[in-house]
């Protein structure tokens, strides 16, 4: 147990480095941007104002209001420390709306849309990769150049497809959104069905998408493994079939546990850009959302929570790793 | 060397791949030099308008046509003028009046016709029908037979003073032009985008600038990657800690995030295609990096360069002449990898309005960026969106195809 203490230690150790980083970039990255965020909300409520010395009054009231006039190290130690705290400012694009409270309201639908979604997407393609390097011929030979064409698709290519075919030409699934427009929001029946017709397309296209890639790797790490000394020893010495296959895919079945977290990233990208093509209501939208509307707090604070959530479910992946196969409790960090 | 280049072309996969990325590429070299013209003029003043060739109204006026005499002629008019909706109800009328129901087939036009002909009468009055659903059927049955009518269309201009129209021509039912005869034809094999420009062109030219984006991109990855993961593999020490220290910061904080962030402090206007290039290059190179230092750490203690070392070879050129032609097919395949990924990246950075800037040239992305913003897909358009994502994932499809084709060759136990 000493061995996996030190084991976590060292994972905690790394967490809190790359979430120091990943602050320090989410302030730098997008305040190098030359354009003036504030002329974007002066163009809205200064509108129909033509006397000068009001607008430019307007102007510095703004710029004192946002803290832009303080020094780059003050304002990042505010944003650190109101960060903790959970307070993200003002959206400039949904003034005087407080990003936390934008934020939250997407968080929860990109967290049910995307974990269910990523986790079905592994299995599901774990298995199907497991049966074809078990199974091979006819099967194999369809499934593979199957799983390599769809992987290829950029998630958004199978969300538009799926809403092309299924919500705009069949009319079985709703076209945009979260929830039906004429709803509000409350534990009715009515509300849960809407949300769960909306949700099917979304999450089928990042299931799809997942499928393929995770289908290839592990038929490949299967057939690896089956082509082993253990293997053919196992055979030799009687083993029933089914209690190798059992072995194999256990063994198989460990470098995905830690591609999924390599490849977490990637697969989180994609699906908040496929987010977009429905307009869910999530973080992906809401970052399309701030880029259009050059809106900075609501921007970096969107990149920064999901900048979190990946590496906590990276560490999480870590954990789960270390305690399955202690093997690579050695070798991580090498 | 040839035989490494007999295995890889005797490879079904790899060949199969090769194949699709020429066709690819054949079609953005000829394209281009069949249909010459700028691909981002706008040649449509309505936006989306539907593939197929477009002959000019005014000019075929004034072609001289040639009498022809078609046996369907008629049903084909009718054809396009019969909605669904209109074969349903004369359906309807026709079992209402007694027709048995097996006897209509609503999809051939000649027969329904000939059974609404014979059966339909104004006067009747079929039980349960409503007035205003028998008004319906006179003006259906009004529409079929003006259809039948087949007297001339006039053509006229008007006289500027008094107002009057003069007939110039008439066209009759039985008038067919030579399409080239016509001055002005135009093809447009997908249609007009939301621009009203030439999607095929665009198409075409933005396939050309999405793959040179992502050899760019592909390149300079593979490069950073390279020379990093050799640097961390061979030198080791505190080189290799400081390298892996960084390699692992950017493989858990999400290369999609930093493509955001980094776009957006970029300004519109100097965001060009290279730009892009660059900025997705410079974020997607680590996973090369740490598989190309694992590759190294497994050469470094080899007997040859050993050997080298004790010789007295310089750094560089153990580098180069003894670790870097065993790890070269693996550079390859990292390289192929990145391109596909790098054209994936800029359509995802497109979709969120961070690609390349929109003025200058196309690229796959930003025309699903605008197919997307003007609900191409939600209008049902398919002409401005299918094609771009059917050539995305082929040119990613043959690339991965053939890095799996190489692997095998390459790796023997993956080998079918």
């Amino acid at each position: 147990m000493k061995g996996y203490r030190k084991y976590f230690a060292k994972k905690l150790l790394w967490f809190f480095l790359t979430l120091i980083i990943a602050f320090v970039l989410n302030f730098v990255l997008p305040r190098l941007m030359p354009a003036d965020p504030i002329a974007n909300i002066m163009s809205r409520t200064a509108r129909g104002i033509n006397e000068s010395a009001a607008t430019r009054a307007m102007y510095e009231n703004y710029v004192k209001a946002f803290g832009l006039d303080k020094p780059a190290i003050v304002q990042f130690t505010t944003y650190v420390r109101n960060a903790f705290r959970g307070d993200f400012g003002q959206s400039f694009s949904q003034y005087p709306r407080k990003v936390n409270d934008i934020i939250s309201n997407a968080i929860l639908w990109t967290i049910g849309l995307q974990m269910p979604a990523i986790i079905v997407g592994w299995l599901l393609g774990n298995i199907l990769g497991a049966l074809a390097a078990y199974i091979r011929k006819g099967f194999d030979k369809l499934l593979m150049p199957l799983s390599l064409f769809l992987s290829c698709v950029p998630a958004f290519g199978m969300a538009v497809i799926l809403l092309g075919l299924f919500a705009v030409k069949l009319k079985i699934f709703p076209v945009a959104g979260g929830y039906g427009f004429d709803l509000i929001p409350t534990f009715s029946w009515k509300f849960i069905k809407s949300i769960l017709l909306h949700y099917q397309l979304p999450f089928w296209s990042i299931v799809i998408i997942s499928i393929g890639g995770q289908a290839i790797g592990m038929r490949s790490m299967s057939i690896y493994e089956l082509n082993a000394d253990y293997v053919k020893y196992s055979r030799y010495l009687g083993v029933k079939d089914r209690k190798i296959v059992r072995y194999v895919f256990r063994n198989a079945m460990l470098p995905q546990v830690t591609g999924l977290a390599l490849s977490l990233g990637t697969m989180v990208g994609g699906a908040l850009v496929a987010e977009t093509v429905f307009s869910y209501p999530g973080l992906g939208t809401t970052i399309l959302k701030a880029v259009t509307a050059s809106d900075y707090p609501l921007l970096s604070a969107a990149t920064l929570i999901i900048t979190i959530m990946v590496l906590v479910a990276n560490f999480a992946i870590d954990i789960i790793y270390g305690l399955i196969d202690p093997r690579v409790k050695a070798t991580q960090f090498e | 060397m040839k035989n490494i280049f007999y295995q890889i072309f005797h490879s079904q996969k790899f060949v199969a791949g090769f194949s699709i990325l020429m066709i690819i590429l054949l079609i953005l070299f000829i394209y281009p030099l069949i249909f010459p013209g700028d691909p981002l003029q706008m040649i449509g003043l309505s936006s989306f308008s539907k593939p197929g060739i477009y002959v000019s109204v005014y000019d075929a006026i004034d072609s001289e046509p040639s009498t022809m005499k078609l046996p369907d002629a008629d049903v084909k008019r009718l054809m396009k003028k019969l909605s669904n909706e209109d074969r349903l109800a004369m359906k309807e009328w026709l079992v209402a009046t007694g027709t048995p129901e097996d006897v209509i087939d609503i999809l051939d036009t000649d027969g329904l016709l000939k059974l609404w002909k014979d059966s339909y009468d104004p006067s009747l009055k079929p039980e349960g029908m409503t007035l205003a659903k028998r008004n319906y059927y006179k003006r259906l049955n009004a529409s079929l037979e003006k259809a039948f009518d087949y007297s001339r269309i006039i053509i006229a201009t008007k006289d500027e003073e008094t107002g009057e129209l003069n007939e110039e021509k008439t066209v009759s039912s039985n008038d067919y032009i030579n399409i080239n005869d016509v001055a002005n034809v135009v093809y447009l094999p997908l249609g007009t985008d939301n621009f009203g420009a030439d999607v095929a062109k665009k198409l075409v030219s933005a396939a050309k600038t999405s793959i040179m984006i992502g050899l760019i991109a592909g390149s300079i990855a593979t490069f950073i990657g390279l020379t990093f993961g050799l640097l961390a593999g061979y030198v080791g020490g505190i080189v290799d800690d400081f390298i892996m220290f960084i390699t692992n910061l950017f493989t858990v904080i999400p290369g999609f995030i930093l493509l955001i962030l980094i776009s957006y402090g970029i300004d519109q206007d100097k965001r060009g295609a290279a730009v892009v290039a660059l900025v997705i290059g410079v974020t997607s190179w680590t996973w090369t990096a740490r598989s190309v230092r694992s590759q190294v750490l497994s050469l470094r203690n080899r007997d040859h360069v050993n050997l080298s070392k004790l010789s007295g070879h310089g750094l560089a050129r153990i580098i180069l002449t003894d670790i870097l032609p065993y790890i070269a097919s693996y550079v390859v395949m990292a390289l192929i990898l990145q391109i596909s990924t790098a054209i994936l990246a800029e359509a995802q950075l497109s979709m969120l309005g961070l690609g390349p800037k929109t003025t200058e040239r196309p690229t796959l992305g930003l025309m699903m960026n605008w197919a997307m913003l003007y609900s191409a897909h939600t209008h049902g358009y398919w002409w401005a969106y299918f094609p771009v994502l059917l050539f995305i994932a082929l040119i990613s499809f043959s690339l991965n195809l053939m890095n799996t084709g190489l692997d095998q060759v390459f790796n023997p136990t993956l080998r079918d």
